[in-house]
């Protein structure tokens, strides 16, 4: 089979696995697991935008999480707004904030970056903390209800896997599309020979602020569903340790790769939520898993499996 | 005027332990470009070896050459079996630099337990001194003293001996020191290894004022990288001038607008990298 | 309000039970319990805690409740809310528990209590003291061992004022939900008893450092009332004496600023400290002897707030259940009796719950002392059967809006 065909054909059996999902497990927990890989997996594909097609590495990406979360709950639980109201204000709230931190951060690359959207992060944070009439401190805003998207009611475990699953495709489709566009090219561009690419008359900074962007508001989109899953926003959610577990899942699954993302949030998801049931020291193991890749699979696993095959074939033929 | 006094000799004292932290953290991405993302949870380890040695009846001296040893030999291993491999590949640095903190913290959590532990200071550091009419901690005043004396130390080894001259021409272009014949592999697990023997000894010396505690890792390793994010990546005199000026905006941020108390040292920091990104004193373009 | 919120979780369980089939009472089977700790992250220490106090009262009763064995079933949660709420359903979903002690954090409580409603599935707290679980906000399938964060620091602003004879106090508290609410009830009665807060400063939660902070303290005050958790306290009252205050300006703290937890850690500085809580290893009764002794013996230290709380609600546990003579499988009977029990054997001597779940219960007021070389909390008087509430008219406390950093407003504050 040719490579191409094979590829697509693994893909739709995943896509049919996940559809079935709730019915091969037959349980609420183990589905409920899958919604919060599958909106693990929408933060790593919105931050991967960043970090493997522009190689700008951002420590700041649960701030657009934070953004989206709150604004939507506030939005709902003060002045009543509906969801979709809400969301729609959400979303176009957090883009515009993600353009504003482009223009800051994108003063700087490199290591600069990585501590610039750090510090914007962490002020975020800051704010969620400290704000409590607003945001209600460490306490958090709980009581948020799940939407009803055309009547459906999203409270039953397998219903809500199913909405997160299309705004999973969804999201990823769109992901896909656009990386895979001239535009998209031009952004691999600005990381790989940004001179050259200047030189050919791209705007370079232009290209990444873009990216930056719409980055910020697919990470808005997870932040959305986070926020409709759990029911519940707190600081916590904000901290540079979710931002780090975000960037992980990105370098870990394979960065600038449309499924490495899906893998390392499913690996550290899995790890977080199965290994600790059965290990005390499930952070050390954690720790582990991540020096085995980066030892074993320096580019990630995705990228690791790739070539593990390439060399399969190579064999074969030699 | 006793508020604008204690408040400056608080800033100095914190900006000597926040040196400690930095100067290390500095050193490294100087030579290597690695942002040691474990660099607090080598400032935490220290702490606690320091408090085991302690403990067990040793001095507060014994604690910091114990702690400076363990953590450098650590650092040297890790330096040798996974950075190396990494070079040039900034991701997988961060990927293996998370990993570690992970590991690190979560052994001390398994070995040293949950509970915040004090640490004394050494007896003819302890109680306090009458600074211009104010009782102020003495052993502060000591920290602030180790800090200049630290920055000193280094200063004389770049400056003066043959190790300095290696790493300052590598810093400054690691193809030409290649070139000139200087080894760079060496040099690199030298360089790492004495950065994280200064983080252990740092934790130590910190110990006595933060008490030692799980998640001291990650309270501590933001400050470090405002401290050099603020003094410029991989410069010494940056990085102790840095030291202290995060110490100044810390305490008197803190004072005099406590609604900012949560983000004081970080709004600073946007503001400097979005005006300046190599920081007030960097030379080298990240 | 409340009664509805009761009959509606009563009738909601009887719906449940028609429908998954009659309750079966196997006396063979043993009690899933579900116990949601911290055990990874910087809360393990009192996770620690809570996990000692449950299992020294399971290995005291041989692992049986109520003529039933117990099986437990132990989650970690680290501290971050989004695990909690996987771990709460892993217990229920998976696990199958049928009834939950935990969590640790009031913010995890907080997060899963959407959940709580949903899954309607019975959960003792061992620690989380948000005022609005047990107020505000009651969650007909929760009871909490321990009480609110105010309800000790209320007798307390009276003491204070009425017996200390105080006039100008500074406070200091950590920058979060349980600080605020904590001074907010201090101040409260301090001030409604003649009292004066003149200065109020809140520290982040991970200040580096509390050099600024004391620094800052008005010399001009009688006392300081400071109100930390976790490991702050430690840090705090060394510093406090390394500035030269201890013995200048005395020292008030909240429980767990000088909780049993961290006075272990704690040297001659926290001499004197006077405190106010629901418990001490102090207390001089049968049941707490026995449990203080179990805690020495078994973990070499002296149980506080963490280890206190999941001991009690175990006891509450029991007490329930021997209530429905063991059958858990009842649901509604079992809530109705968790709701209304009534422990005679806790080692803070009698106590009940009120109608919203939460302990009355004596407050202490508390002095470090050292005896037998080691520190304690020696009582100094009993508030006796302290509600959450304090003397207020219920209606009007659930009237006005929640304690927080600005509510009560302080007036008198200098500058």
């Amino acid at each position: 089979m040719k490579y191409w065909t094979m590829k697509r054909a693994l893909l739709i059996v995943f896509i049919a696995l996940l559809a079935i999902l709730p019915w091969l497990t037959g349980s609420d927990y183990y589905t409920n697991l899958a919604s919060q890989v599958l909106i693990a997996a929408l933060f790593a594909l919105s931050l991967n935008l960043l970090v493997g097609y522009a190689g700008l590495t951002s420590l700041g990406h649960a701030g657009f999480l934070g953004l989206a979360a709150y604004s939507s709950a506030w939005l709902m639980l003060n002045l009543q707004w509906d969801h979709a109201s809400a969301g729609a204000a959400a979303l176009a709230g957090s883009t515009v904030v993600a353009a504003l931190f482009g223009l800051i951060a994108l003063r700087a690359s490199g290591i600069s970056f990585l501590m610039i959207t750090l510090a914007l992060g962490q002020i975020l944070w800051g704010i969620a903390y400290r704000w409590a009439g607003v945001t209600g401190g460490d306490n958090g805003l709980s009581g948020i209800s799940r939407p009803h998207p055309f009547g459906l009611d999203l409270g039953p475990a397998s219903h809500f896997y199913y909405f997160t699953l299309l705004v999973f495709l969804l999201v990823w489709l769109l992901i896909a599309l656009w990386v895979r566009s001239p535009f998209g090219a031009s952004i691999r561009g600005t990381r790989d020979q940004p001179r050259r690419m200047s030189a050919l008359g791209f705007n370079v900074w232009l290209i990444r602020w873009i990216t930056f962007t719409v980055s910020g508001f697919f990470g808005a989109v997870a932040g959305l569903m986070y926020v409709y899953y759990q029911q519940f926003i707190s600081p916590h959610s904000l901290a540079l340790a979710n931002s780090a577990e975000m960037l992980l899942m990105v370098i870990a699954g394979g960065p600038a790769t449309l499924a490495g993302p899906v893998v390392g949030a499913a690996l550290v998801v899995l790890l977080k939520n199965i290994a600790s049931g059965y290990i005390d020291r499930w952070i050390m193991l954690l720790g582990f898993v991540f020096l085995f890749i980066v030892l074993f699979v320096p580019n990630g696993i995705v990228p690791g499996i790739a070539k593990l095959r390439q060399q399969c074939r190579n064999k074969e033929r030699s | 005027m006793s508020f604008w006094l204690i408040q400056s000799l608080n800033s100095l004292a914190l900006g000597g332990v926040l040196f400690t932290l930095a100067a290390g953290f500095s050193l490294i991405f100087g030579l290597m470009r690695i942002a040691n993302l474990s660099h607090g949870a080598y400032f935490m380890l220290g702490a606690y070896v320091g408090l085991s040695v302690i403990t067990h009846g040793h001095g507060f001296f014994v604690a910091l050459l114990a702690a400076g040893l363990a953590v450098g030999a650590l650092g040297a291993v890790v330096e040798r079996l996974i950075l190396r491999r990494l070079a040039g590949n900034s991701l997988g640095q961060v990927l293996a630099t998370l990993g570690i903190a992970f590991i690190i913290a979560d052994f001390s959590l398994w070995v040293w337990g949950g509970d915040p532990q004090p640490v004394d200071a050494p007896a003819f550091l302890a109680g306090s001194t009458q600074l211009f009419g104010l009782v102020f901690p003495l052993y502060r005043v000591g920290v602030v003293g180790f800090a200049i004396l630290l920055a000193i130390s280094l200063w004389l080894l770049l400056d003066k001996t043959r190790l300095g001259m290696m790493i300052r021409a590598s810093v400054d272009d690691m193809q030409m020191a290649r070139g000139i014949g200087i080894a760079a592999s060496r040099l690199f697990t030298i360089v790492f290894c004495l950065g994280t023997a200064l983080a252990g000894i740092g934790g130590v010396i910190a110990a006595p004022i933060l008490s030692v505690y799980p998640g001291m890792d990650s309270d501590m390793l933001p400050l470090a990288l405002v401290v050099v994010i603020l003094g410029g990546l991989g410069s010494l005199a940056g990085a102790f001038i840095g030291s202290f000026v995060i110490g100044f905006i810390y305490s008197f941020g803190q004072a005099l607008f406590p609604d900012l108390a949560y983000i004081i040292l970080f709004l600073p920091m946007v503001v400097i990298l979005a005006l300046r990104p190599r920081g007030l004193f960097g030379r080298i373009a990240a | 309000m409340l009664n509805k919120i009761l009959t509606l979780a009563a009738v909601t369980t009887a719906v449940t039970a028609l429908f998954t089939g009659p309750a079966q009472a196997a006396a063979g089977d043993p009690i899933r319990v579900g116990f949601l700790t911290v055990k990874s992250g910087a809360l393990a220490a009192g996770g620690k805690q809570m996990e000692d106090g449950l299992q020294l009262f399971l290995k005291e009763h041989n692992n049986m409740i109520a003529g039933r064995k117990v099986e437990l079933f132990v989650a970690d949660s680290a501290g971050q809310p989004a695990i909690t709420k996987t771990k709460m359903q892993e217990l229920v979903e998976k696990n199958n528990v049928q009834v939950i002690i935990g969590p640790l954090a009031a913010f995890e409580a907080l997060a899963v209590d959407d959940y709580i409603r949903k899954a309607q599935i019975p959960v003792i707290s061992p620690s989380a003291a948000a005022e609005d679980l047990t107020q505000r906000k009651p969650n007909p399938w929760f009871v909490r061992a321990v009480g609110t964060s105010a309800q000790p620091t209320q007798p307390f602003g009276e003491y204070a004022a009425r017996e200390l004879k105080y006039k100008r106090i500074a406070i200091i508290g950590d920058d979060f939900s349980f600080g605020h609410e904590s001074v907010a009830g201090f101040q409260r009665t301090f001030e409604e008893n003649g009292g004066k807060v003149v200065q109020k400063l809140w520290s982040p939660l991970n200040v580096a450092d509390y050099g600024t902070y004391i620094g800052q303290i008005n010399p001009k005050v009688d006392a300081v009332f400071i109100s930390f958790a976790g490991g702050n306290g430690l840090k705090f009252i060394k510093q406090y004496n390394e500035y030269g205050l201890k013995g200048k300006i005395p020292l008030l703290a909240s429980m767990t600023a000088v909780d049993e937890g961290i006075l272990k850690s704690m040297g001659d500085e926290a001499l004197g400290v006077i405190s106010a809580g629901w418990y001490t290893a102090t207390i001089d009764n049968a049941a707490n002897k026995h449990f203080v002794q179990g805690m020495n013996r078994e973990y070499k230290q002296d149980p506080g707030y963490y280890a206190l709380g999941a001991y009690s609600a175990a006891l509450i546990l029991e007490q329930a259940l021997k209530t429905v003579k063991g059958n858990i499988e009842d649901k509604p009977a079992f809530m109705a009796a968790l709701r209304n029990v009534e422990v005679p054997n806790d080692p803070r001597g009698v106590f009940k719950l009120d109608a919203l779940g939460n302990p009355i219960m004596n407050v202490y007021i508390r002095k470090v002392e050292r005896k037998d070389g080691k520190l304690v909390n020696s009582i100094i008087k009993t508030y006796p059967d302290v509600s959450q509430f304090w003397t207020y008219n219920r209606k009007d406390f659930l009237a006005t809006p929640v304690y927080s950093r600005d509510n009560p407003v302080a007036a008198n504050l200098e500058k």
